[in-house]
């Protein structure tokens, strides 16, 4: 029972000291980076010797032996630095950034395993700070000789090095962390660092390292590691919250009261339900400080990132940051940590020139690397700037033709801004070689998804030469958004107002003028344009009510991936900041539910998905979709706007249909009497062969027989050398018509509808009738 | 043999009989129509009354509803048409009562006609379903206990909770 005690005990203490340690390496390694540049006051010194120390001393408590040792040779550096004994070089500070990663290293085993046993040997790391200490190694040149078996050793260390934590971004994506893996080079991943003036003992300590990082490949795939799982809190704040709870006690209290009493009047609940108001608001928002962290949490390891890769890469970078202190919800922060530091690779990598070139260009050698963060119109900005080379479009335009994500027509239309954020599309990476930083075909693309999966978007802006901007624009926070409460059969629904476009709003009378039927699918025209329309309560199968007895309707214009339509419902009430809060599993597999949120009057209301019900709706076009992941390119010819001449016909209960007339062979009319049937395939003998005919009613679901006539109108197509019958009901008239197509709901063998002479008319999707008959292939040669 | 736990009359016997039988449990018995069942009190969270539920339209038949828990949502399940028993005409409205479920993986509350006792069972009374228990319910039901008078129904919680037509690991 006591040994339990002990364990139990025993874990609290290690999962402290996991977490302190971390906290004092991330501030360690800023520290350490402002006195490589140079500028070491006693101050800083005795803050960066103070966390190995207390490291050191932690680590020898709790019996880790191993993480004592190394951590006290490097508190005898600094402590000697500390003392204005030795002076610092950037030889030292970057044995002591070893230090730290080794540490790190170290630290992640004993997350893992319990214990530092597995934790690697750093003796070659102890000897150079060792060596340090003692004054022997000032300055370090290059050594050839040696280094060519180390190379040899290099390339032994384990592939899976390179996976390793810090480097393996997005682990999430298997096919990214496969090419991780799979990289013929991959070895070299921490042999590349400063190759040209490392020390032997150095290069041990980087393959030391390597080694090190072997078993940390687990515990990059947990989900939270110990030192994001607590948060520090201010203590005035968490005072003030106290404060606040007491008065809510005192405000329950008084309810409580109340309630008690035999008469109460209004004046009194008013009185109260203000304290409350009061008292819960602030509450609120002092809970949501709590949760708030300053983005600078995250950007403070991006000075040691870009060091370590200009080094590596050989190019000069200086990174600027501003507006570190803007705060964001924690879960946000978490999400965007891995994208921001993917575009920072990125724009090291293959933003920024080598020096040579640099200068070549007229620029300065060192290149600029600026980030900010700053709050804007309720959203947090953040903006990745480099003076880089920048994006050229036509590059990335061809590239992109290369790999077939785009077609030589659509390259021709795209714009320039446009060309450039083709690198998000899925797939796409131009780096022309390989490197072990970035670009392995996986990166923009992720970086994307990621973001926009947390509501924020991506903008990326570059002037060829000059450099890229790439802008990221997030939400506060993820659990409170902005919505719109609507009635629809007498139930709530909480619509996310980013969906939201704009709300019309029809009266009784003019219902039935205002929304008009393409076939059976309702639409309305909003500014010239159709829009198509959901009946939310149709939709969900709500019960109808009273239908006729309303004296408006509205509709919420929604976007969904680009692609607006209508969803009519009874009542729009009120803008509100709901809590979003998720449903329950069973329901996962709904996904016209975004969640549920809870009302002012504790009833629960349901929060749409706007993109969901569309697509269950069935109102987003597969034209439209592709469309828009290929960046609007024009769908087809008939959009092009060129007069195109069509032939109007009606069916019986659908009044207004059209087909290109070019396609078309004749027009033919045949008597019912010489129509043939046979296994259920009607034909008729045409121009000394057969004809099968088909009939569009059959295809499209409405009456076979157009009555009252008793002649078959015949559209005949000719692919090859066989003919085939579209029997229609009445050919009315042909028009010349400059198409615009629009995609109403997905039906079958229709391509669109677009107004022809005032009246909404279904173009009939012709190939796919010619390609159902089995003359798919021959349509092309016809 | 059961006894409801209250009438225990020596709690040291009850230890004994614990460490012979190891598998002696806890199960929060409810009825549902004719049917007694029972799930094992250490996945059931509280019981409460049933409040008024938002309805999810196009969700499974079996789901009556949304509940606001203090402040969590919880998904309320229709155990009447899970099971595919006949809807009881009002007899028992507005007393229905919810049981809430909460397992390491999925919560919920289940709907059902009314809550009995907590009562421990052991291993001896315990029996698998018998082979002719309709397939859409074997999921859910675990066994039987054979008690004095009747049969009692065990459920598996998890499954009855995350509706799942196979039972979770």
């Amino acid at each position: 029972m006591s040994d339990e005690n002990f364990d139990d005990f025993q874990a609290e203490l290690v999962k402290d000291f996991l977490l302190e340690s971390s906290e004092g390496l991330e501030s360690f390694d800023q520290d350490l980076l402002v006195i490589e540049k140079g500028e070491c006051d006693t101050n800083l010194l005795n803050q960066v010797f103070r966390v190995v120390h207390t490291i050191k001393g932690t680590a020898g408590c709790l019996g880790f032996g191993r993480i004592e040792s190394i951590a006290h040779t490097g508190e005898n550096v600094l402590s000697l630095m500390r003392d204005g004994e030795l002076e610092s070089t950037p030889e030292i500070a970057d044995s002591l950034l070893k230090l730290s990663d080794a540490l790190r290293a170290m630290l992640e085993v004993i997350e893992t395993s319990g214990s530092d046993e597995t934790a690697g040997d750093y003796s070659d790391l102890k000897s150079i700070l060792d060596a340090i200490k003692d004054g022997q190694i000032v300055t370090s040149g290059p050594e050839p000789k040696v280094e060519e078996t180390l190379d040899e050793a290099d390339s032994q260390t384990p592939p899976a090095a390179g996976a390793n934590v810090g480097w393996g971004f997005f682990e999430d994506e298997p096919a990214h962390a496969e090419s991780e893996i799979c990289a013929p080079d991959e070895s070299s991943a921490w042999g590349l660092f400063e190759e040209e003036d490392t020390t032997v003992s150095e290069k041990l300590v980087q393959k030391a390292i390597a080694v090190a990082a072997l078993p940390k490949e687990p515990a990059a795939a947990k989900a939270e590691s110990i030192s994001s799982a607590s948060v520090r809190v201010d203590v005035a704040l968490l005072d003030g919250l106290m404060n606040m709870v007491g008065e809510l006690v005192l405000s329950r209290n008084q309810l409580l009261q109340l309630s008690y009493q035999r008469s109460i009047t209004p004046s009194d609940v008013s009185t109260l339900s203000q304290r409350f108001n009061q008292v819960t608001t602030e509450l609120q928002q002092g809970i949501m400080k709590t949760r708030m962290q300053q983005i600078g949490t995250v950007w403070g390891k991006y000075p040691r990132i870009v060091r370590d890769l200009a080094s590596d890469l050989g190019k000069r970078v200086e990174l600027e940051t501003f507006g570190a202190d803007t705060e964001l919800d924690r879960t946000i922060i978490e999400a965007i940590k891995d994208p921001l530091t993917h575009i920072i690779r990125n724009a090291v990598d293959h933003g920024i020139e080598s020096p040579a070139v640099r200068e070549a260009a007229g620029k300065s050698e060192s290149a600029q690397l600026l980030m900010r963060a700053f709050h804007e119109a309720g959203q947090v900005n953040i903006e990745i700037i480099d003076d880089g080379a920048g994006i050229d479009g036509n590059k990335i335009c061809g590239k992109a033709l290369e790999k077939g994500l785009i077609d030589v027509e659509e390259a021709g239309r795209l714009s320039d801004r446009e060309k450039i954020n083709l690198i998000f599309l899925p797939g796409f990476s131009t780096a022309e070689k390989l490197s072990n930083v970035s670009g392995r075909g996986v990166g923009m693309d992720v970086v994307k998804t990621n973001i926009e999966k947390i509501g924020g978007s991506v903008d990326i802006h570059s002037v060829c030469g000059e450099g890229t901007t790439l802008r990221i624009k997030i939400p506060l926070t993820l659990a409170i958004v902005a919505a719109l409460v609507v009635k629809s059969g007498n139930q709530r629904f909480a619509i996310p107002q980013v969906n939201l476009v704009e709300l019309v709003r029809i009266n009784a009378d003019d219902i039935e003028e205002a929304i008009e039927m393409v076939y059976d699918a309702p639409v309305f025209r909003l500014r010239g344009k159709l829009l198509p329309l959901v009946f939310l309560d149709q939709f969900l199968g709500l019960p109808l009510g009273n239908r006729e007895k309303r004296s408006s309707v509205s509709i919420a214009v929604l976007r969904a991936d680009s692609q607006d339509y209508g969803l009519v419902v009874d009542v729009v009430s009120d803008t509100e900041e709901i809590v979003v809060k998720p449903l329950g599993k069973q329901l996962s597999n709904l996904p016209i539910y975004a969640g549920a949120t809870i009302m002012g009057d504790g009833s629960v209301a349901i929060i749409l998905d706007a993109v969901g019900v569309a697509s269950r709706a069935g109102v987003l076009g597969v034209a439209q979709k592709v469309n828009d992941s290929r960046l609007n390119a024009v769908e087809d010819i008939l959009d092009a706007g060129e007069k195109v001449p069509l032939i109007l016909f009606s069916l019986a209960g659908w009044e207004n249909l059209a087909v290109p007339l070019e396609a078309a062979e004749r027009l033919e009319e045949f008597d019912p009497s010489v129509i043939e049937s046979s296994g259920g395939v009607e034909s008729v003998h045409y121009r000394g062969s057969i004809m099968q005919l088909l009939r569009l009613g059959d295809l499209l679901g409405v009456k076979t027989r157009y009555e009252g006539s008793n002649r078959e109108q015949v559209i005949v197509y000719k692919c090859g050398e066989r003919y085939l019958g579209i029997v229609v009901g009445e050919n009315r008239d042909i028009v010349e018509q400059s198409l615009k197509l629009e995609n109403i709901g997905s039906r079958p063998y229709i391509k669109g509808s677009a107004i022809i002479n005032g009246r909404i008319t279904d173009l009939v999707d012709v190939e796919a009738i010619l390609a159902r008959a089995g003359l798919k292939e021959l349509a092309g040669t016809a | 043999m059961w006894r409801p736990y209250s009438q225990e009359p020596d709690s040291r016997s009850l230890l004994e009989l614990r460490s012979v039988m190891e598998k002696q449990i806890q199960l929060c018995t409810f009825r549902l129509g004719k049917l007694l069942l029972g799930i094992d009190v250490l996945s059931v969270q509280e019981v409460i009354k049933c409040p008024a539920l938002t309805p999810v339209p196009l969700a499974p038949s079996e789901i009556e509803g949304l509940l606001n828990l203090r402040g969590q949502i919880l998904t309320a399940i229709d155990l009447r048409r899970q099971f595919s028993l006949p809807e009881d005409a009002g007899a028992n409205d507005g007393a229905k009562m919810l049981i809430i479920v909460r397992t390491r993986k999925v919560e919920a509350a289940l709907i059902v006609d009314s809550v009995g006792d907590v009562i421990d069972v052991s291993d001896e009374t315990f029996e698998q379903a018998a082979v002719n228990v309709p397939a859409s319910v074997r999921p859910y039901i675990v066994g039987v206990h054979k008690l004095e008078k009747r049969l009692l129904h065990v459920l598996d919680a998890e499954a009855t909770a995350s509706i799942s037509s196979s039972p979770t690991l």
